[in-house]
């Protein structure tokens, strides 16, 4: 097996609103081309973990690099190499399919023909090329979907972070949304990902879950399953939250 | 700047795509503009009146000629006993009506007195007043030309000079009043809401994990608002210039610059909203409640701030639309340069300046 290079590495990660320790030491390895599940309940910690990886929020304690950079010290840098998509799959509405890929492709320092090569590539990839020029608010949920994750890959991400990326989605809209991420993982760019589907647990490479600001359970699904002797992902999951 | 200029583009799109910022806007500025010009005035125009006449002899037939005559009044009605006055009143047909005691003629030749009763319908107290005074200035003309050969042993004679509005227009006053509210709407209610729509959709996560520096994304919020209230104010004093010839005294420059100075605290004010707010909805009730509310009210617009009470006055002081008012006013009426409002562009200047550091810090705490 070939050593693969680490892309995020966390340790004793810690953030503290007062008194209140919304995430608590957690310590995490992740290698490029992997897909990353960050399971938990809400409220457990997921979302202020990783607004610290994204550099949005900065850590009370500990120490974490994302592909390569220190969130302390250099959050812009992290910024430029990773990609977010949230729950929302937040695209302007208001503005064309088009549109939209130039604005984030522009905010990422694209330029202009790199962003008309992308438009028509990834245009013509999604099966959007008939409603390029449509306002984004007339598309159905799983279109937007695909787009916000595609605008998430324009300026080719080291790491992506998804944020439950397929809530409020059909089972097959969903199906074909992780064969994206497969493909998007196959060519290299490590995916890590929350969720609150366990079935999608399974896609993972890996999964962490998340209790209480900790991180109580992290494995391949398989290991995993066989720890806490259980047949699905829900039954570890309900396991470790119920304590 | 590639980046930041892609964003103000963006950024004109939602502008141009939402028929409602559109209307808010322009059709905003058109609107109250000529509504306070023509429809909201202080000036009275035939205003119907009705009159009681018991003696109806010569001489009161002359001063009813002379009411009716003037542009001020229109005789709807003349009654005949003193119960129809409170009928005429109720049923709202008439503002003032005018009673004529008995024997006016021959208690003028013989007494040298006699009286005319003015009663006014006091629910509109400003209509009211302006009506007795018009009443009684008509009555003393007409006194006047009766004793024309009469020598008085002396006289005051009052010489009245109306200055910087001499027709006493009530557009002079309104025009600045409307200028303040509209760059006030325009730059503090129409940034928080769309700082807080991105908020809303989620996309303000996506552009603070973009390489976009947070302080470019405000910027860039700001920069269209900022482009858009100045042709706002351009159309603002071309409407008073050319419909309501309404005379621009001082520098047109000053009057940019300083407008330039009142739409930047607005902006500060708008992000600062932004910062509190986290729905459109609350951000707009807080833009109309803590701003509309007291440049209307408290900044000496449309209610004098002199005649207020004392706690208001002081209250009045942190409105920063009193202290624009006043510079615009002054530019634009008395053709005032710099060295007249300094203190009020200092003042201004102080204000926005603190703003733009409470927005600063409040943002910066709400990103961490």
């Amino acid at each position: 097996m070939i050593k693969k290079n680490k892309v995020i590495s966390v340790n004793g990660l810690t953030k503290m609103f007062g008194d209140f320790t919304a995430v608590n030491q957690i310590s995490f390895e992740v290698e490029q081309g992997e897909i990353f599940g960050f399971l938990g309940a809400n409220g457990a910690g997921k979302t202020t973990a990783m607004k610290m990886l994204i550099g949005i929020s900065t850590p009370t304690s500990g120490q974490a690099e994302v592909a390569g950079f220190d969130v302390f010290t250099q959050a812009e840098d992290i910024k430029k190499n990773i990609g977010y998509m949230s729950q929302k799959f937040a695209l302007y509405d208001d503005l064309t399919v088009k549109e939209n890929i130039t604005f984030f492709g522009g905010i990422y320092g694209l330029s202009r023909k790199q962003i008309k090569t992308k438009t028509t590539t990834l245009t013509e990839e999604l099966g959007l090329s008939e409603v390029a020029n449509q306002l984004v608010g007339s598309l159905p949920l799983g279109w937007k979907q695909k787009l916000a994750f595609s605008a998430t890959m324009l300026h080719n991400p080291k790491i992506v972070f998804l944020d439950e990326p397929t809530g409020g989605v059909d089972p097959i809209t969903r199906r074909q949304f992780w064969e994206m991420i497969y493909k998007a993982a196959h060519n290299g760019t490590t995916i890590f990902v929350t969720t609150h589907y366990m079935d999608e647990a399974e896609y993972c490479d890996r999964v962490s879950i998340m209790v209480n600001g900790k991180i109580e359970a992290l494995d391949t699904p398989k290991k995993l399953k066989q720890q806490f002797e259980t047949d699905t992902m829900n039954d570890v999951f309900l396991k470790l939250a119920r304590g | 700047m590639k980046r930041f200029l892609g964003f103000v583009k963006k950024e004109f799109f939602h502008i141009f795509r939402d028929r409602r910022s559109l209307f808010i806007l322009f059709g905003m500025p058109v609107a109250q503009i000529l509504l306070f010009g023509f429809a909201i005035t202080n000036e009275i125009n035939n205003v119907d009146i009705a009159i009681l006449d018991h003696s109806k002899d010569a001489t009161t037939k002359e001063i009813i000629q002379k009411i009716d005559a003037s542009n001020y009044f229109s005789i709807q009605q003349f009654l005949d006993r003193e119960t129809d006055i409170e009928t005429i009143f109720k049923k709202g047909k008439v503002k003032a009506v005018l009673t004529f005691e008995k024997d006016f003629s021959s208690k003028l030749v013989r007494d040298n007195n006699a009286s005319v009763q003015i009663i006014t319908d006091a629910t509109d107290p400003n209509t009211a007043n302006t009506i007795s005074n018009y009443v009684n200035s008509i009555l003393q003309h007409y006194q006047a030309e009766q004793n024309k050969d009469i020598q008085l042993p002396y006289q005051i004679i009052p010489q009245t000079r109306m200055a910087y509005n001499p027709e006493l227009k009530s557009v002079f006053m309104f025009v600045p009043g409307v200028m303040t509210i509209i760059l006030m709407l325009v730059s503090a209610m129409m940034t928080s809401i769309s700082i807080t729509r991105e908020k809303e959709q989620g996309t303000m996560e996506i552009l603070l994990v973009s390489p976009l520096n947070p302080f470019q994304v405000i910027i860039g919020k700001v920069v269209p608002y900022i482009f858009l209230s100045v042709i706002n104010a351009i159309i603002i004093v071309l409407l008073s210039i050319y419909v309501f010839e309404m005379p621009v005294h001082g520098s047109l420059i000053l009057l940019g610059f300083e407008s330039v100075l009142f739409i930047v605290t607005s902006l500060a004010l708008g992000i600062l909203i932004s910062t509190i707010a986290a729905t459109q909805q609350t951000a707009m009730m807080i833009s109309l409640m803590g701003l509309m509310l007291p440049v209307i009210l408290l900044s000496g617009f449309i209610f004098p701030i002199s005649s207020m009470p004392a706690p208001l006055q002081v209250i009045s002081h942190i409105v920063p639309a009193k202290w624009f008012i006043i510079i615009i006013k002054g530019i634009m009426l008395k053709g005032v340069d710099l060295t007249y409002v300094w203190k009020e562009t200092l003042i201004l200047l102080g204000m926005t300046l603190f703003f733009i550091g409470l927005s600063v810090k409040k943002y910066k705490t709400r990103l961490e």
